[in-house]
Order: structure tokens, then sequence, then C-alpha cells
């Protein structure tokens, strides 16, 4: 049994939450997940439209633009650090700030002279429009203001529909991979196929991660067609039809859209991970395998082989430090938890609790089988659940995003960013070895002998 | 004639600089003792706003929500909030909670004090202190949510009070070492007070061995109830309306007497404190806050020559630029554009008022975003730019180096511990900014020399 106690505040957890807390290698019903947040319990998590805006930011030469009162636009500028070889324009947040008198007389005239003012100043090829919670309920047309505008300016001008309460934030992925689908110019019958050219699918190119990934690929002879969407453009997302493979790496917010492109466009499609030296390997193996080109084989061994001997011996040395540290976790998605849990395998720390913002069921069913009995699994945890569960399980550190970092340190622990705003790649060998050295800095610290 | 500019015309705002209303909102409940707030809206309302201010403060900002989904939008949010609410006390055990609106509620046109009236009624929880607040987010900014919400507490919870020696303190949204100066000034002045919001400890909290999930301090709810009480009032919200100022609410419903300042940066508006607190209590101004306020003209001297060098950009809320314009002024920096994001009457009437033929070429922004900021900022050739962290782009695009003051700072640690107010805090600003231009100029100067005055035989260069 679950103990809900909250024994120091002499309260209990909430009993409708219950369902969302499990403990491994206990007689357990299915974890509750992919539900809606129950009110006042201070979920971590956001809404539609940051799911959307999450995975469409990094289209680095679109306006986004954001239809809805300032907070929306302003909570959202630029705080991710998605990386462009390119054009900057995502990094400018644009907003229509609707007003009182917007609410009451609609805001569709507001938002096209928005965009035609934003078309002019700075001629994009894609203006993403955002629909917000007010949106939703004045009911203005954005389609049709939209197909409208793009019939003017001759461009892609495309309707997010990520009103905020529709939803959870997985919802807002799902409308993103929407938009995308429209943008995606369906495959031609009889187009020949591509040879070794695939597209790598979610991958936000947070600190250079795609740049990184694209690398080992063009050294094992496969050309990237298009990251979706770290600096991704308008043209290059067109494109992605052409493509004889997508490989996933966020399955949570893409796996929508693989699904979807195998279907329409007939492209095949790969879970991957390139989080950690056993996950980036094994995935390298498995997408040479798919091309099953000798030469394409060996460039794959060679590339592990080499990229291993660089970092192994820095990891190994962290490791020794670090050896029986325990771990929580605490993310957006089940892929980055899953693939957590292995990293930290790889530098001899053992996770003790684990949870998602928005994990999937099939998601949890392999975290489950992943970690050790005793391990807490929540989904949608709060502050109260976190501490309660890190303190009782005697975890060392945290990882987790900017809202739980403050709540490990004055728990004194340890924390990991593995956020969208952090500065360091995490992905393929250079990330693992930074993210061992990241969590050799925080857990091997002097300053916690001082608490 | 002064050169206004209304930005209200814009159909597009780039690069926003206030923040919304309910935001603005939640700090003041955050400054007192044991209170917890709900956003009566979509979840991600809360989660934005949490996160936007613990990236400032470094701080776990747990704010509920009353998670409206399509359901309720549809058949209105009463149930999620009430359920909200029962969810909310039993994890925290608030002694007062604020029930902040939202776009989607407001739209919905959910009345929220019917809610909290039946709400109290239907769990008999009689007079317990739920506070709701009407805050849009396509109606005012943060900085009018902040003051709005000061002012429905206040009104909800003063109580008639006998007269008593404690002076009302009021202000802006100022970081907690700002709050621990002006309080350690109303101490050696002799001067009791109640200081509302106080997020002094709370949104600074000291690590400790046992965690609070609500930080320990803030102001007391009696210390609130007995404002009316108050031997005076004193608001540093200078600029603000009456109609949203909760120090006016306390003179025209109390007769609790309004001494309405400018923030306490700048040596006029510490004269001006000191004065106000000397004419209130009689006691003769502290040997020690004189001595801070020589060391303050002695820094005022040693740089003013660099200072003159000095061509501000000056944003972020209007009790905040009010202040910083002027201390601008009094050392010889040139105030090139003063923006605000807040829609504000009183501001660029009150600096012209006051220092008018100094502020003939500067440029002024109501509303403004930050690229007319920027846009502005480049055409007058500004090489200093003084506010938060969102005019980081002036820096990156423009080369103009930012010093940071106010809300928010998520780029840098320590925004909470920024200290500006008082003699003693306007000195340390004043180093940030003279050494700021400094660095500019000693980054450049080699190159700028010899590009200017070099003309002899290139060499390698």
């Amino acid at each position: 049994m679950i103990d809900m106690s909250l024994s120091h505040v002499g309260a209990s957890l909430v009993e409708e939450r219950k369902s969302s807390i499990q403990i491994k290698g206990q007689p357990n019903p299915a974890l509750k997940c992919e539900s809606s947040s129950i009110a006042g319990c201070v979920s971590q998590r956001a809404c539609v439209y940051c799911g959307a805006r999450v995975v469409l930011n990094p289209i680095t030469d679109a306006v986004h633009l954001v239809h809805g009162p300032i907070g929306c636009a302003s909570y959202t500028w630029d705080i991710r650090g998605s990386l462009s070889s390119g054009e900057e324009l995502y990094r400018l947040s644009f907003s229509t700030d609707l007003k009182e008198r917007d609410i009451i007389f609609g805001g569709e005239k507001k938002l096209a002279k928005a965009i035609d003012d934003l078309v002019e100043k700075y001629r994009p090829p894609l203006v993403l429009v955002y629909s917000t919670c007010i949106v939703g309920i004045i009911g203005d047309d954005l389609e049709a203001v939209c197909r409208a505008a793009a019939g003017r300016h001759g461009i892609e001008v495309l309707p997010v529909q990520s009103s905020g309460f529709a939803g959870s934030k997985s919802d807002g992925y799902k409308a993103a991979c929407d938009v995308l689908l429209r943008l995606i110019q369906p495959r031609q019958e009889r187009q020949p196929a591509a040879g070794a050219m695939l597209n790598y699918l979610g991958d936000f190119n947070l600190a250079g991660e795609a740049w990184i990934i694209s690398d080992y690929l063009r050294r094992m002879g496969i050309k990237l067609n298009v990251v979706f969407t770290g600096d991704s453009s308008c043209q290059a997302l067109k494109k992605a039809a052409g493509a004889s493979l997508n490989i996933i790496q966020c399955a949570g917010s893409m796996g929508y859209l693989g699904r979807a492109m195998q279907e329409r466009d007939g492209i095949p499609y790969m879970n991957v991970s390139f989080l950690g030296l056993e996950d980036t390997a094994a995935s390298l193996r498995r997408i040479a395998q798919f091309f099953n080109d000798a030469g394409i084989t060996k460039n794959c061994e060679d590339l592990i082989a080499e990229e291993t001997k660089r970092v192994e011996a820095e990891i190994w040395g962290y490791r020794q430090d670090l050896a029986g540290k325990k771990a929580a976790i605490y993310v957006g998605g089940g892929f980055k938890a899953i693939s957590l849990i292995k990293q930290f395998r790889e530098i001899g720390i053992d996770v003790v609790m684990i949870g998602t913002q928005t994990g999937r069921r099939e998601e949890y069913d392999t975290i489950n089988r992943l970690v050790d009995d005793g391990t807490v699994v929540l989904d949608d945890a709060n502050p109260t659940e976190l501490e309660k569960f890190m303190l009782q399980q005697g975890a060392d550190l945290l990882v987790g995003g900017v809202k739980e970092r403050p709540l490990a340190y004055k728990l004194g622990l340890a924390f990991i960013d593995h956020n969208h705003d952090r500065k360091h790649p995490l992905s393929g060998f250079a990330g693992a070895v930074n993210f061992a050295r990241e969590v050799h800095d925080t857990v091997c610290s002097p300053v916690w002998q001082y608490l | 004639m002064v050169n206004k500019e209304n930005d209200n015309f814009r159909s597009v705002t780039e690069n926003p600089c206030p923040m919304c209303m309910p935001l603005g909102a939640i700090l003041p409940f955050k400054g007192i003792e044991n209170a917890m707030v709900i956003i009566h809206g979509s979840q991600g309302c809360a989660t934005y706003m949490r996160r936007h201010i613990a990236e400032h403060y470094n701080e776990p900002i747990d704010v509920a929500s009353s998670s409206i989904s399509e359901r309720g939008a549809v058949y209105g949010g009463e149930d999620n909030l009430k359920k909200g609410l029962d969810n909310l006390i039993q994890l925290y055990n608030p002694d007062i909670i604020g029930i902040l609106t939202t776009c989607l509620a407001e739209t919905i046109g959910e009345d929220i004090e019917r809610i909290s009236h039946d709400y109290l009624e239907e769990r008999g929880l009689g007079e317990y202190p739920l506070i709701p607040v009407p805050t849009p987010g396509y109606g005012l900014s943060h900085s009018e949510g902040y003051f709005l919400a000061l002012k429905k507490i206040i009104s909800r919870l003063a109580r008639p009070t006998s007269g008593h020696q404690k002076i009302n303190i009021i202000t802006p949204n100022l970081s907690p070492a700002d709050l621990r100066e002006i309080k350690r000034i109303f101490t050696l002045m002799g001067a009791q007070y109640t200081l509302f919001p106080d997020i002094s400890d709370t949104l600074d909290s000291p690590y400790t061995k046992a965690y609070h999930k609500i930080p320990e301090g803030g102001t007391r709810l009696s210390d609130i109830a007995a404002m009316p009480g108050a031997p005076a009032t004193i608001q540093f919200a200078h600029t603000l309306e009456d109609n949203l100022s909760p120090g006016h609410y306390l003179e025209a419903a109390c007769g609790v007497p309004l001494f309405n300042l400018p923030v306490p940066i700048g040596l006029e508006a510490c004269d001006s404190l000191l004065e106000v607190l000397h004419q209130i209590t009689g006691n003769p101004i502290a040997g020690s806050l004189l001595r801070e306020r020589g060391r303050l003209l002695d820094a005022m001297i040693d740089s003013h020559k660099y200072n003159a060098q000095g061509r501000s950009v000056i944003f972020g809320e209007p009790e905040l630029v009010y202040a910083v314009t002027r201390t601008c002024l009094e050392n010889g920096i040139k105030p090139l554009v003063v923006a605000t994001g807040s829609r504000n009457k009183n501001l660029f009437a009150l600096l012209t008022g006051k220092s008018g033929n100094q502020l003939i070429d500067t440029r002024f922004l109501s509303e403004a975003d930050f690229t007319s900021i920027r846009m502005h900022a480049k055409a007058k050739g500004a090489n200093l730019a003084i506010g938060s962290s969102e005019g980081r782009f002036l820096t990156e695009r423009e080369d103009i180096p930012l010093v940071r003051i106010g809300f928010p700072i998520h780029d840098r640690v320590g925004g909470q511990r920024l200290l500006s107010v008082g003699y003693t805090g306007t000195t340390m600003l004043l180093d940030r900014i003279t050494n700021a231009l400094l660095e500019d100029q000693q980054r450049h100067y080699r190159l700028n020399m010899y590009l200017n005055y070099f003309s002899g035989e290139q060499e390698t260069r």
C-alpha cells in the first residue's frame, strides 16, 4: 500500500490522485495516466498551446504569431534553447495582444491586419497562427482568416488549433503534427526511392543536438533530409515526404506524425533514442540495419567504436564517484523518462522515483519493466508528492524542469536540468559525457557538505 | 514639446514587454503569511506563471489551478473551482486564498464573487478569507494586476481599528532585498510599520533543514486587518491611478493619511522618504542614514564624468521606470527612451512635470513592445539599457549593455537579491550602471580611438 499521509503536516495526499501513484513490485491496477489534471492539486503540466508551441517554435523562418492576450506570447518568447544555422525569425514572439474590445467584437480583423503587417515586414514563407483559450471561446474563424491571408500573400499561413483548455500538452503536440502534415507535400506516386535518406523526428536542436546526430548520420553515409523541427525551414519541411525512413526520438510529440506519414506517404518509421551511450549505439545500429548496406554498417561500427573510445574513460571516472546514488526523475514525456533510467544505470545510479507530466500508457509499461522493485512511479505529480516521495525514497538528485529545480534545491538535493532552456547538449556520445559530467558536478559539489 | 507615442494603434505586438494581469496578482498573495493562490482557468496559465516567477526568485512557486477543461469551458467552471479549493486546502492548509480569474474564466462569464460566497457557505467556512480578484489577461498588465490584488485584499480584510503606531508601507513589486532595506530604514528611523506585501522572506527564503511548502514570513493577516488604525500610509506608487491605489482606498474609506511617494531610488526620492518619516514620527534623521547619504553623494561625485557619457534606455513597470529615470537625471545620464509595457496616464506627465527641460529629446513609449524599444534605442544611439532581462535583445542585437533591475531576471542569478533602494541601494545601483558604461568604454576604447584618429601608414591591423 502506498502511504498517502503527509506526516509532518498532519494532512494527506488527495485521494483522487492515488490511482496515479504506484510502487513497482506491488500488485497494482493499471496506472491512471493520459487523463485531465485534478483541480487544486498544483499540477506541473502546461496547456495545449504550450505543447503546440514547443513542437513548432524551432521552425526558424516562420512567423510564430499568437492570436490571444499578451501573456501567452510573453511567457514563450525565446525561452528555449533551440538553435538555428540560418534564420532567426523564430526567436521573436508575435502577439495580436487581444483586449477587451476584441473579446466583444471578435479578433478576426485584427488578426488579418497583423498577418499582413508581419508579411510585409519580414517576408516569411510561413506564418503559424496559434489559437489560445479565448479564441476558442469567442469563435474567431482562424481557418478562414489564414486561408484568405495565404491567398493574398501567396505563402503558407496555417492555423494551429491550440486553445489552451481543449485538452493537455499532448493534444498540443497533436495539433502541431496536424499543421506539419498540412505543410508536408504528399509523396507523389511512383516517386523514386530516395536511397539512404531519412527524416529525424522529435529533436528540437537544443544546444545543437540535432547537429550532433546529423554529423553521425553523415559519417555513416546517410543523408538527413530534415529534422522535425530543430533548425528546420519551411521549404525543407515541405519536402519531408522524399525520405525513405522516419526516425523518431521524442515519440510523445512526434509518434503521431510518424504514423500519419507512414499511412499517407508510405514512409516507415523507427523509434530511436540518442540519450546515453547504450541507446545511441543501439539506435545507430538499427538505422544501419534498416538500410542493409555493408558500407553503412561498417561506418556505423567505426563511428560507435571511435566515439565510445573518446568518452568512455571520462564517463567511467564519474561512475566511480556516483555508483550507488539514487535518482528521482520528473520530466515532461515518457520517452525522456525511459532513456534516463538507462542513462543513470550507465553511471551506476538507481532510479527510485519516476514520473512524467504526459507519459502514455505504453511508456509507463516500459518504465515499469525497467525500474527496480520499490520504485515509485507517478503521473502528473505535484510538488507535495514530489517532496514526499523524493524524501521517502532517499533520492540524492532530481532530474526535471525549471519549476522543479528550486524544490530540489530547497530540499538539499542535487538537480539535473533536462529542460528546453538548457545550454548544453545531452544527445549522442557527446551528450552522454555531458550528462555524466553534469550529474557529477551537482551530486559531488562541495556545497552539500555545509547543509 | 514632449515627444509622446502611444503604440496602441498597432495590430501586432513584437516581443512583449508586459506580462499578464493574473501574474501580477499572484505576487501580493506570496507576501502574506501562510497564503495560497488558485488561478481559475486553464491548467497552463498557472504553470506558465509559476515557471516565470520561479525562474526569477529561484524559489518553488506553488500556485493551484482550477484546471478548466473543454467541459468546464462549455458548462462553467464552478465545480472545478470548488473542488480545486477543497484539494488546495487539504494539501496546503492556508489561512487565506486568493482566487484569480483568467481570460478563459472571464470570457465564459464566471462569477467568482458568487462562487466563493457559495463555497464558504456550503463548506461552513464562515468568514474564511477567500479573496476573489478579477484579472482577465486581456484586461490590464501585470503591474495593475498587482495593485488590484493588494486593494482587494485590504478592502476585504481591513477592520475598524483604534489608532496604533504602525505605519502602513505599500510597495510595488520590489526585490526581497529592497524590502529588507526599506524595513531597515524604518527601524533606523524608529518607525513601526506594517509592510504589505512582504515577500522579503517568502520569495527569498533561507535554506533550512525543514522545508516549508508555504515559505515562512509574509505580512500577518492581523496586521493587514489593522491597517485602518495606522498613523499614515506610505505608498511607493507615485504614478498609480486612484482607482487601483490601496493607499487611496485606506485614505478615502478609513481616513488614513496617504503619502504617495516615488520608489526610494535616487537621492531626492530617498530624501523625500526620510522627510516624511521625520514628519510622521517626529524622530530626527538617523546619523547612520546621514552617513549613507554622504557616501551616495561621494559616489555620485566620483562617477559623474563617466555617467555623463550615459545615453540610456529605461523600461519596465511604471514605478521603477519613474525612479530609475529620475536617478539617471540626478547623475547626468540622458534618458533617450523611456518605455513601459503598461498603460499609465501619469508616468510621463509626472516625469515631464518634474524634469521637463531635461527630457526634451526623450522618446516616451507607452504600452511598448521590445521591437519598438529596440528601434528607438538604435535610432537615438543609446549606450546603456536599464530594465529586466527581457531587454536582452538590446545587448544581443544592438550591443547595448543591459543593467538588470526589476522583474523578471531569468538569465542571471540573484534578481531577488538585487538591492537598489535607499541611499545604500542607490549607491549600489549607480555603481552597476557606471560600471556597465566603463566596461563598454574599455571594450571599445582602443579600436575606437584607432579608427577615429589614426591616419598613419596601416601596419598589421
